[in-house]
């Protein structure tokens, strides 16, 4: 929200960024969740940021147990969960600590005053209690008792302190709820099913719940402080529902596995942010999905293989570190020229890295990561929503290339949440797969298609069609093994060429904002959409002279992305990671496309892309 | 295993690949090829319905010469690809073809968990005690002591039994054969192909080039009766040379060890000897551990205990949920809350 001010009856804001902060025990994913469902029901446009740590369960009141999140809501089309939030809740000292330098100056400040014991500000490192040595007087601050009304809200429950004080983010949510003119009963209904068999727990958080509503209701909020309503969004018609990435991303390839009559096989290994696919796909058995958990992520990868040469659309699902793992299965697929599709949910880098955090730095492992000369298509998702369609593109051109396709996505869009119109399933285009019967005058496994030069899906169980592959190189006429050195050289050209061949397949390359030529253009891919598109939008409400263009086709680049590079005077590249689509398409094109990176965990800043594009417009 | 044969009789022929063969000339793995190229059109298996699919190594070239299809892939992984392709099409008949390179080493991990899964197919462990294909470094078989390449002083590293190490992981179908020995080899191989789960076959071969005589010890005519032990289900286990006096194995009183008896010495008569049993888990353990010289090396049908197939189960849970949850993939996207704008 732009301004908190004053008002007797609910004052109408634009947009609101709120964050949830407290302890990873506390429940604030939950409580974020259902705020957010409540707010979709509202009819808001949103988008969420769930940040939370690496631990299970960190020791209670550290600064390394605070779990986050974030959501963006607004009576308008909106692309990010926000920059800075204009509400804080914070649910102890090292919520607060760790959080407080990102709200907004004015902001509105929710602090559980009696979480903020010695002991707890101790952890927080806080050497005397901010709430009492003024040095949070730039933001209107709520401190309030939560724990001890919550306590008193639960009370005739019986439950013993520690299951009561369960209930406090419950409260918390209430009067948060009431603050922005949001029911409650969407989570109250929640609440019985979660707790159908536990009727106690359903009725002792509904409870604290009504409590912490009720607290708005009656008690006098500070002055200057709320009420606020915020008008529904004016949303293209139809149908919608809330998504993550990878809610999307899991149905996206059941979608495919339908639209192309093909069985669904997923071999995958337990991996952050990628595990909660393999979770999805494991629950849908009944769209005769198959999911395999492998004893690690090479195993994962070579069933999936294993399946597709069988004739089921064979898919892996992990994160950066398992994609090292797999290069050498990713090869010998490009070799047997088998469809596969590989998804890498990115997350922060190298190694272990930041397992929690999102990042965009496995862009040139997917396209280069391998041995030998070895193309491989790569793709990437745009916006939660977007994995569902990434994830049926990247099949489609699995099985019509007969190649592996590796779908990029990363942390932030996996758990992020935006509304979605629901697609139907009658108006998405169908890919079906016939395998060959018949064996045709001079069979071989590596017969080409003359068009898209991809060889015959011939699977087991044929008869007439047996045939022999392998990681081996073919004779390009026989399918035989060959080390004859001119066809190896042919090999690897008409390997190449399919690759490239992808390109003739898949839409030109569309300006997103702005005109297709000028001064500046702001190229992206993958989970900055949303950012880009917010900051050039802004810079061109103000006549900024910039344009945005969105890459989904990595390798190859769709067509006319070359023309459109070279219609602007600048390109600036803003990447999560050192620098990887500004080095592809320098050395693609020979353009000095100049990177905008931030490595840091954290998505892109509306402001910061805005910074960066007023400081390349100055120096033009 | 494969549910409808081929009308048609089908002769090794059929079986044989038009590629030239390129193992070194006198190399074990020729028999081995040779009788699965005999053994398979006697049980009447369909070419487009088997499976040969293998890592790296020598063992590994093996698809390249069935006439079925074939799958050489990357080094150790064979039972990876292989279980995605049963899981996909449980009705092919699948024999992955490894070594004790490949199978013990770089793959060790997916064949322990191929074994504990019991996915219905053969794997053939090629087991020569050495690495062919890269020219003769030790191998997780070779025993201490060997010189090679990379052992210049001879290997100080303590060797894997085979069988001891499939037991281990749970493995359900345990056997042990010969390269040489067809009459032997054959039969084991219609054995494993029968049984419904995975089926873990350890060959011993010979590498005339970088390790000729690994087994020698074993299949040497003149001692053979003494050095190999033939089980036979429901059978005493009995061995011995033709002309020399019969010997059985029994359980050494108060212990938990096999010894080895003559019979007609001390009063030791058939009676005493111990009936091999292949449903008995603990005796394959103790068989599956011998060898020369104090014991013959077991052969034959070590374990067979029935389990559920692997793929049969993963199979009968998505059939089953086909028939009690959503199939409407317009119903699963409008799953949970949905809300319309107007």
């Amino acid at each position: 929200m732009d301004t908190f001010s004053k008002s007797e009856t609910r004052e109408a804001l634009d947009s609101v960024v709120i964050r949830f902060a407290g302890d990873s025990g506390d429940g604030m994913q939950l409580t974020g969740s259902q705020f957010t469902h409540t707010t979709a029901l509202m009819g808001n446009d949103l988008a969420t940021f769930p940040d939370f740590p690496a631990e299970i369960r960190a020791p209670t009141g550290t600064t390394y147990g605070v779990s986050g999140f974030q959501i963006h809501f607004a009576s308008y089309d909106i692309m990010t969960p926000g920059d800075e939030p204009d509400v804080l809740v914070a649910m102890n000292p090292a919520a607060l600590t760790t959080n407080i330098g990102d709200l907004k100056k004015g902001g509105l400040l929710i602090v559980a005053r009696d979480a903020f014991t010695k002991s707890n500000l101790k952890k927080a490192g806080y050497e005397q209690n901010p709430l009492e040595d003024h040095s949070l007087s730039a933001y209107r601050v709520i401190d309030l008792d939560i724990q001890a009304m919550t306590l008193a809200a639960v009370e005739p429950f019986g439950l013993g302190t520690k299951d009561a004080l369960r209930s406090k983010n419950m409260w918390t949510l209430g009067l948060v709820l009431w603050l922005f003119g949001r029911e409650y009963t969407a989570t109250v209904d929640w609440l019985r099913q979660k707790f159908a068999k536990k009727p106690e727990i359903a009725e002792s958080n509904i409870a604290a719940l009504k409590a912490g509503h009720a607290y708005g209701e009656t008690a006098e909020l500070p002055s200057g402080i709320g009420p606020y309503e915020v008008p529904k969004a004016k949303l293209e018609p139809g149908e919608y529902r809330n998504i993550t990435g990878n809610d999307a991303l899991a149905w996206g390839l059941t979608a495919a596995s339908k639209l192309s009559g093909l069985k669904l096989v997923l071999g995958s290994y337990p991996i952050t942010p990628a595990s909660s696919v393999l979770h999805a796909l494991a629950r849908l058995k009944s769209f005769g999905v198959t999911t395999f958990q492998a004893e690690d992520e090479i195993a994962a990868v070579c069933a999936a293989v294993g399946a597709s040469w069988g004739g089921a659309l064979g898919v892996t699902t992990t994160s950066g570190p398992g994609v090292a793992l797999k290069a050498e299965a990713i090869g010998l697929a490009i070799m047997l020229e088998l469809p596969l599709v590989v998804v890498d949910i990115q997350r922060g880098g190298p190694s272990t890295g930041l397992p929690t955090k999102t990042e965009q730095s496995d862009l040139l492992q997917a396209v280069y990561g391998r041995n030998g000369d070895s193309p491989l298509c790569v793709l990437a998702a745009a916006t939660p929503g977007d994995c569902f369609y990434m994830a049926i593109e990247a099949a489609r051109i699995a099985t019509k290339f007969m190649t592996p396709v590796m779908l990029l996505t990363d942390g932030y869009l996996a758990n992020g949440a935006e509304p979605w119109k629901i697609p139907s399933m009658a108006e998405l285009p169908k890919f079906p797969v016939e395998f060959p019967t018949e064996r045709p005058e001079g069979f071989h496994p590596y017969l080409r298609d003359p068009d898209t030069l991809a060889r015959p899906w011939a699977i087991p169980g044929t008869p007439g069609l047996e045939h022999r592959i392998g990681g081996l190189e073919k004779d390009f006429n026989s399918g035989n093994i060959s080390y004859d050195p001119a066809n190896h050289h042919k090999m690897t050209k008409t390997r190449a060429a399919k690759i490239a061949g992808i390109a003739a397949d898949v839409p030109e390359q569309q300006v997103e904002v702005g005109e297709a030529s000028g001064d500046l253009l702001v190229v992206g891919w993958g989970s900055t959409y949303g950012a880009i598109t917010q900051a050039v939008r802004r810079a061109r409400e103000q006549g900024k002279p910039v344009s945005q263009v969105h890459i989904r086709h990595l390798f190859p680049f769709a067509r006319g992305l070359d023309t459109l590079l070279r219609g602007f005077k600048k390109v600036i590249v803003p990447e999560m990671n050192n620098g990887m689509l500004s080095k592809l398409l320098r050395a693609e094109f020979l353009i000095d496309a100049v990177g905008v990176n931030k490595i840091s965990g954290q998505p892109f800043k509306v402001r910061e892309i805005e910074a960066a594009i007023d400081s390349e417009l100055e120096n033009l | 295993m494969s549910p409808s044969e081929p009308a048609k009789k089908l002769t090794r022929k059929d079986f044989t690949s038009d590629q030239d063969i390129r193992w070194c000339p006198g190399c074990g793995d020729y028999a081995i090829l040779a009788t699965i190229q005999r053994t398979l059109p006697t049980v009447g298996a369909d070419p487009a319905k088997t499976v040969f699919l293998s890592g790296i190594g020598c063992s590994s070239r093996f698809p390249y010469y069935m006439n079925t299809y074939g799958f050489h892939s990357i080094h150790g992984r064979a039972p990876a690809f292989a279980t995605g392709l049963k899981l996909t099409n449980p009705e092919l008949d699948i024999w992955v073809i490894t070594g004790d390179g490949d199978g013990l080493s770089i793959g060790g991990n997916h064949l322990m968990h191929v074994l504990r899964r019991n996915v219905d197919l053969q794997i053939i462990l090629f087991n020569n005690r050495i690495y062919g294909l890269t020219k003769g470094q030790y191998s997780p078989t070779s025993l201490v002591g060997l010189r090679s390449p990379s052992t210049p002083l001879g290997s100080v590293d303590m060797p894997v039994t085979p069988a001891l190490l499939a037991l281990g992981a749970g493995a359900r179908f345990v056997a042990r054969s010969v390269d040489t020995l067809a009459k032997h080899l054959g039969p084991t191989f219609v054995e494993a192909r029968g049984y419904r789960g995975t089926s873990f076959i350890e060959v011993l071969q010979n590498c005339p080039v970088f390790h000729d005589g690994a087994w020698n010890h074993v299949k040497d005519r003149a001692h053979a009766g003494q050095t190999m032990l033939m089980l036979e289900h429901g059978k005493p286990m009995l061995f011995g040379d033709k002309d020399g006096p019969q010997q059985g194995l029994r359980l050494k009183p108060n212990t938990l060890e096999l010894e080895v008896v003559t019979l007609g010495e001390g009063g030791i008569t058939e009676a005493d000897v111990l009936v091999h049993d292949e449903t008995n888990r603990p005796m394959a353990f103790l068989l599956a551990g011998l060898e020369p010289p104090n014991f013959p090396i077991a052969l034959g049908v070590l374990l067979r205990e029935q389990a559920a197939a692997y793929d049969a189960s993963v199979v009968a849970q998505v059939e089953s949920a086909k028939q009690s949850g959503l199939t409407d993939m317009d119903a699963l996207l409008r799953t949970g809350h949905t809300w319309t704008v107007e």
